[in-house]
């Protein structure tokens, strides 16, 4: 079992004709990935490497049966190709794409509830998803994680992702999914959506979570994982020592007013009973630990 | 991206919002040449990007000319907060009957934008927040629909806001909110909203952050981009496109990815060390945008040693290993490096860098054992076992 993707996962890629997209679209592939189409109006009957590209996404779904796309347009196209997947029915989209309008976001959050409410928007600016040994789908280094279980991992940082699931490989520990939600201001798809999917996959038995600085996402998971949460978590928050309103890298990594603060995270999430790692080795050894005694 | 006070209320006047006439300063000379020109009483306003102008002595009101050419010169190369005032608003002094409070942000939590009004403005809104909660009145707003005329004016009544002026603020709350949405702004607030004695509604203060990742749909932002306040070192990696953040320390920072490289700054510290900046090179790691980051950091007169963090996803150990060696014969370095190089093909791109170790080029198999090896190469205090 996995959440959100796995082996009958099938894959149109918004944006194969670019580089960006051909390199990780044709990855993904190479992982097992069911990458069945790419899309782009001005190369409509056209193939990457094998792939046949449509002109929309309707019109691939339509041909290949198409579930999931993952977005590889520049910001500036993001808001329409999102619009585009959601009218086609996509039940998850999947946007790498850094860089888009935090009204952007806010605008799709809010549309997709309302007008799409079945569909799942991942990201923008997030690594993606992988269900190991399954379905990857964006810039994840698939080798790096083992397939199975009984861990599934959620973050909001890139590189603290692969750091994670690279610990937990080196100590033989499995993977059922991991998420990455990106750091963005209003990622369309939270912690809590990814804790509850967690919560109600049978093969993931612990969760890791990572976080970072900035917004109330970890406060908000914290509430979550005390309320319904059975299974074990071991968190890390990333930005510990960061100056206070000063971004770093991330638009959703700044704190201001003294809220969303690492501490104020940390102490939120062990209050929650999650156990809190000082760094991202200590989590990986804490989850070692909880998944010694599982 | 923060707008100085002048560049905001530009904005404003752009959308018909009423703000005061005024012109931008640089010398005492000028200040009283643009007084002359507004008539007096003017008001003398340092343009900074930060708070607490007013507490720090920036705001200055000036009834004749040598008062203002006073004022300027007094308030010009002032430190507030850590930032030296360079340029001064003069502007139209004001006659206030009542001083409210109004802004728009993106509630990140609610997912939706939030409006917040208070009749009670002119003074910090978090002291207000403080004393009566009550005396902020909040609205959400959903981006699709945006804020309707009805919705406004409740809101409005909702802050308490007299009647007399009711339909004058709503009709300048529907059209800041469209100027907030336009801009593709973080946070616009005007703190105070003022009625004048004549019963008019002005914008006497702005506070506008535009969001960076929107400059592709605005041509204007470029001449935004070049009055931020940045210090020497992030100006020169600003230049360079790095995300670098500067921080007090001696241990020079390089990671790839803003977790790492913030979760680095935090490791840095914990082992006893300080970090002298924050700098994410991206996914990738090749020598260019390495030899730049090396260059940037070299730069620092505080950097006693440095420590490169890298862990390869889908960039490989070997490219890595390459950039790190290329880019050190490209920038000489003056402080001692660390290196922990992890992830995809970590063994090869170790391999590779053996034969460069020296005592200027060390590597250490962990995240925490590269931090304390860098700490103690700069000298930074206590480094714990």
């Amino acid at each position: 079992m996995s959440i959100f993707v796995d082996r009958n996962t099938r894959v149109v890629y918004q944006g194969l004709t670019g580089s960006q997209g051909r390199y990780y679209g044709l990855l993904n592939r190479d992982y097992g990935t069911q990458v069945v189409a790419g899309t782009n109006p001005r190369k409509a009957g056209t193939d990457v490497d094998g792939v046949p590209i449509f002109a929309t996404v309707a019109e691939a779904a339509a041909a290949t049966g198409a579930t999931a796309s993952c977005v590889f347009i520049p910001a500036p196209g993001v808001r329409v190709a999102v619009l585009e997947a959601a009218e086609a029915q996509m039940e998850l989209v999947v946007v790498i794409t850094e860089g888009v309008p935090a009204h952007d976001e806010a605008f799709l959050f809010n549309k997709l509830r309302r007008d799409h409410p079945d569909v799942r928007l991942l990201g923008p600016n997030c690594p993606g998803i992988i269900t190991p040994g399954q379905c990857n789908i964006g810039i994840t280094a698939g080798h790096i994680a083992k397939p199975g279980g009984p861990v599934g991992i959620v973050s909001r940082s890139g590189t603290l992702t692969y750091q994670a699931l690279y610990e937990l490989q080196q100590q033989d520990i499995g993977v059922t999914t991991c998420v990455g939600i990106g750091g963005d201001p209003v990622p369309g798809t939270s912690f809590i959506d990814c804790l509850a999917a967690f919560e109600a996959d049978p093969e993931t038995r612990a969760v890791m979570m990572i976080g970072e600085i900035g917004g109330s996402a970890e406060e908000e998971a914290a509430e979550f994982i005390a309320e319904h949460m059975t299974k074990p978590v071991a968190a890390y928050i990333a930005g510990v020592t960061a100056p206070p309103g000063k971004k770093m890298g991330h638009a959703g990594a700044i704190v201001s007013g003294g809220k969303g603060t690492a501490a104020a995270k940390m102490e939120a999430l062990a209050a929650a009973g999650a156990r809190v790692g000082q760094n991202p080795t200590e989590a990986g050894d804490l989850m070692v630990e909880i998944v010694a005694g599982l | 991206m923060d707008l100085f006070e002048h560049q905001g209320k530009d904005l404003f006047a752009r959308y018909g919002l009423p703000v005061p006439s005024g012109e931008v300063a640089s010398s005492p000379e000028d200040a009283v040449a643009a007084a002359t020109r507004l008539g007096l009483p003017v008001v003398v306003k340092a343009q900074v990007h930060t708070g607490g102008r007013g507490k720090a002595g920036g705001v200055k009101l000036a009834a004749d000319l040598d008062a203002v050419r006073g004022h300027a010169s007094d308030i010009l190369g002032l430190d507030i907060s850590g930032h030296i005032v360079r340029r001064l608003w003069i502007e139209e002094a004001s006659d206030i009957a009542e001083e409210y409070y109004a802004s728009f942000t993106l509630d990140r939590s609610a997912r939706k934008h939030l409006g917040m009004l208070s009749a009670e403005g002119g003074v910090e809104i978090e002291t207000v927040a403080e004393r009566d909660p009550g005396a902020i009145a909040r609205i959400h707003i959903d981006p699709v629909d945006g804020l309707s005329q009805q919705a406004c004016r409740q809101w409005v009544e909702a802050a308490r806001i007299p009647e007399a002026v009711a339909d004058a603020v709503a009709a300048v709350l529907e059209t800041l909110y469209r100027a907030y949405v336009d801009a593709d702004a973080d946070l616009v607030e005007v703190n105070p909203l003022i009625v004048t004695s004549a019963g008019e509604v002005v914008l006497l203060d702005s506070k506008v952050t535009l969001d960076g990742n929107s400059t592709f749909r605005h041509d204007d932002y470029a001449a935004y981009d070049a009055t931020q306040t940045r210090d020497e070192r992030e100006q020169a990696a600003h230049a360079k496109g790095l995300q670098y953040v500067g921080l007090e320390g001696s241990v020079g920072v390089i990671a790839n990815g803003a977790g790492l490289a913030m979760s680095t700054v935090d490791v840095v510290n914990q082992v006893g060390g300080r970090p002298a900046n924050f700098l994410d090179i991206g996914g990738g790691a090749n020598a260019e945008v390495m030899s730049n980051a090396l260059e940037v950091i070299n730069n620092d007169p505080a950097v006693r040693s440095i420590l490169i963090n890298i862990f390869g996803g889908i960039t490989r150990g070997e490219e890595i290993a390459n950039g790190i060696i290329e880019a050190t014969r490209r920038v000489d370095i003056d402080s001692p490096i660390v290196i922990r190089l992890d992830g995809t093909n970590a063994t090869e791109g170790r391999e590779l860098l053996e034969p460069h170790l020296s005592g200027a080029l060390t590597m250490e198999p962990t995240m925490l054992d590269a931090a304390r090896r860098a700490v103690e190469l700069a000298g930074a205090g206590p480094v714990q076992p």
